[in-house]
């Protein structure tokens, strides 16, 4: 049996995995400035958590009725703010988290500023490793797919994209619902690990934390997104010997790992398999060096 | 009633615009969200408080110096933290402000405890009574100050000569550079400028809520950026109007709609003027070519 202190560190980077992957789709390759991916997570997962109270369905249909009300806030959102480009886009999706938080804070039936409590365990080591499969799994089909050009041609230059008789407004409103869609998987599989959930949770700090994993990983890339959401989530834990200073070296960091690698830990687009391989022609190397040293 | 709220809302806006005119100052010329802006604002309280409080200096030279030591701290920013990123990414420049802005957030944390300080009143609390409002001695000094800071601002940017070289940074910087204008030297002078109106508006909202907290800096620094892109990124007079527009929509949200929703009625604001004119209220739209 796992250490649950350990088992608990999985989990969470599963579902920041999942957190970073929906966000990398609508940042790394459709290049679309979000800040507010927390409100979709949150919305994924007070609506799963309230499903699972109310009506007692099973855990499956409520994480997917999360995933679906997220989806459906992600398209009725993306339909007007997808007009904005840039940083307008940024700060319209930071507004909406904010009003998000702020209506959850102060509705009756999210429990408001005293919290969700009492929803039932149900995420599950098993639930996690799977759901970040399936996720990775579509979110790469997309992406490899005539829609995944269309929205990589976006990124690249949306007038361009346009002009080549792509409809860019509907891939992009698609593939923030497709992100947002996937924000609340991992919302819901964060409710019914948690058990419960507070707005603060949700705030502008975390969907900053969802960008930093993206970007620290390397935008557009899928192992990216597991390889930040790993390290942001294990570092802090590593970093808690020295509690008050934690978010002190955290900030540091950020700032460093931009100067020093801002394409982040893989660049974009880069496989890991070629990364693996050049690892791998590197202790050959070094191994046959040391042979050689014996001899 | 209704011409009170008007009062108040405007003299919360009048500390949204200055903070707001330092990140638009900073997103004209090199086109960066200084998120680290809120953290400065904050620093610019600490500073006075602890000039005012343990260095018992006196409450107007306080306030001068608290300015003079955030505008050291934000060159320092600027050239730890964005100026290594300034060829990279918009991305990579964004996420090293937002670790700037966690760090100096924690900084103040770790060094000053989470609790709130209280800000000494520098004057004899006197209430103004007028026929259809009260005001008190703090809010027209924060009105005096705000109003005359930024009339020194528009005067420094259009009459003199760095701000002309500022102009001209921000409509083209190679083209500045290719004049003779030291954009380095220019890139700082703007952080200067920013980051003392940040610590003004931090040191006037301390004397007027009389508290001081090290995590002070983010909600008005997320207005400061919300009211700068309201009156157009980038925009002088818009972040001016952004902030004063957004102040008294907060305060009449919060007297006739619902207190409890007062920061969601700023953000929504912010999200219908973006439907309506996606550049801001001033912003000019930009042609793009391919």
């Amino acid at each position: 049996m796992i250490n649950p202190y350990y088992m608990q560190l999985i989990i969470l980077v599963g579902i920041n995995t999942i957190m970073a992957a929906s966000l990398n789709l609508i940042l790394g390759y459709t290049g679309q400035l979000s800040i507010g991916h927390a409100a979709f997570m949150s919305l994924g997962a007070y609506s799963s958590a309230l499903v699972t109270l109310h009506f007692g369905f099973p855990f499956i249909i409520s994480l997917l009725c999360g995933a679906l009300f997220s989806a459906i806030f992600g398209v009725i959102i993306g339909i007007p703010t997808l007009k904005l480009k840039g940083d307008y886009l940024a700060i319209a999706t930071l507004g909406f988290g904010e009003i998000v938080r702020i209506v959850c804070l102060n509705l009756d039936i999210t429990g408001g500023a005293m919290g969700l409590r009492g929803i039932p365990k149900k995420t599950t080591l098993l639930w996690v490793v799977l759901a970040v499969l399936v996720t990775v799994f579509i979110l790469n089909r997309i992406i490899k797919s005539r829609i995944g050009r269309a929205l990589i041609a976006i990124r690249e230059d949306e007038t361009a994209a346009d002009s080549m008789g792509i409809n860019s407004t509907y891939y992009k409103i698609l593939c923030f619902g497709v992100g947002a869609f996937f924000a609340g998987l991992g919302g819901g599989l964060f409710a019914h690990y948690m058990r419960f959930l507070h707005p603060k949770t949700f705030d502008f700090m975390k969907s900053i934390e969802h960008l930093c994993m993206v970007v620290l990983g390397g935008l557009g890339n899928m192992w990216g997104a597991f390889i930040g959401a790993s390290i942001l989530t294990v570092v802090p834990e590593l970093l808690r010997s020295v509690a008050d200073l934690r978010l002190l070296i955290y900030g540091a960091v950020l700032v460093l790992m931009m100067r020093l690698r801002p394409q982040g830990i893989l660049g974009p687009q880069t496989d890991i398999a070629p990364a693996i391989e050049k690892i791998r022609l590197k202790f050959k190397s070094i191994w046959h060096r040391l042979a050689r040293g014996k001899t | 009633m209704f011409i009170q709220q008007l009062m108040n809302g405007l003299v919360l806006g009048s500390t949204y615009a200055l903070i707001a005119l330092g990140y638009t100052m900073v997103y004209g010329i090199i086109e960066l969200i200084n998120f680290a802006h809120g953290e400065i604002y904050m620093f610019g309280a600490f500073a006075g408080l602890i000039l005012v409080t343990v260095l018992k200096v006196p409450f107007f030279l306080a306030f001068f110096l608290a300015m003079a030591l955030a505008s050291l701290l934000g060159i320092t920013v600027e050239y730890l933290a964005y100026r290594p990123l300034r060829r990279s990414t918009r991305l990579a420049a964004l996420i090293s402000a937002i670790g700037a802005s966690i760090f100096l957030q924690n900084l103040a944390l770790w060094r000053m405890g989470a609790q709130p300080y209280t800000f000494p009143s520098p004057f004899e609390p006197k209430v103004y009574q007028t026929a259809f409002f009260t005001i008190s001695r703090v809010e027209i000094i924060i009105l005096l100050f705000s109003f005359l800071l930024m009339i020194g601002l528009s005067l420094f940017i259009q009459k003199t000569k760095i701000g002309k070289a500022m102009r001209a940074t921000a409509q083209d910087k190679d083209t500045a550079s290719l004049m003779g204008i030291n954009i380095n030297k220019i890139i700082t002078i703007t952080f200067a400028i920013g980051s003392a109106l940040g610590a003004a508006a931090g040191v006037m909202v301390g004397i007027y809520f009389r508290t001081v907290t090290p995590s002070m800096g983010l909600m008005p620094g997320l207005k400061g950026f919300v009211a700068a892109v309201l009156g157009g990124i980038g925009n002088i007079p818009g972040a001016m109007m952004g902030g004063i527009l957004l102040g008294i929509t907060e305060v009449m949200g919060a007297a006739y709609i619902s207190s409890q929703y007062r920061d969601a009625v700023a953000f929504a604001l912010l999200i219908m003027v973006l439907l309506l004119k996606p550049t801001g209220l001033l912003g000019r739209p930009t042609q793009e070519k391919v």
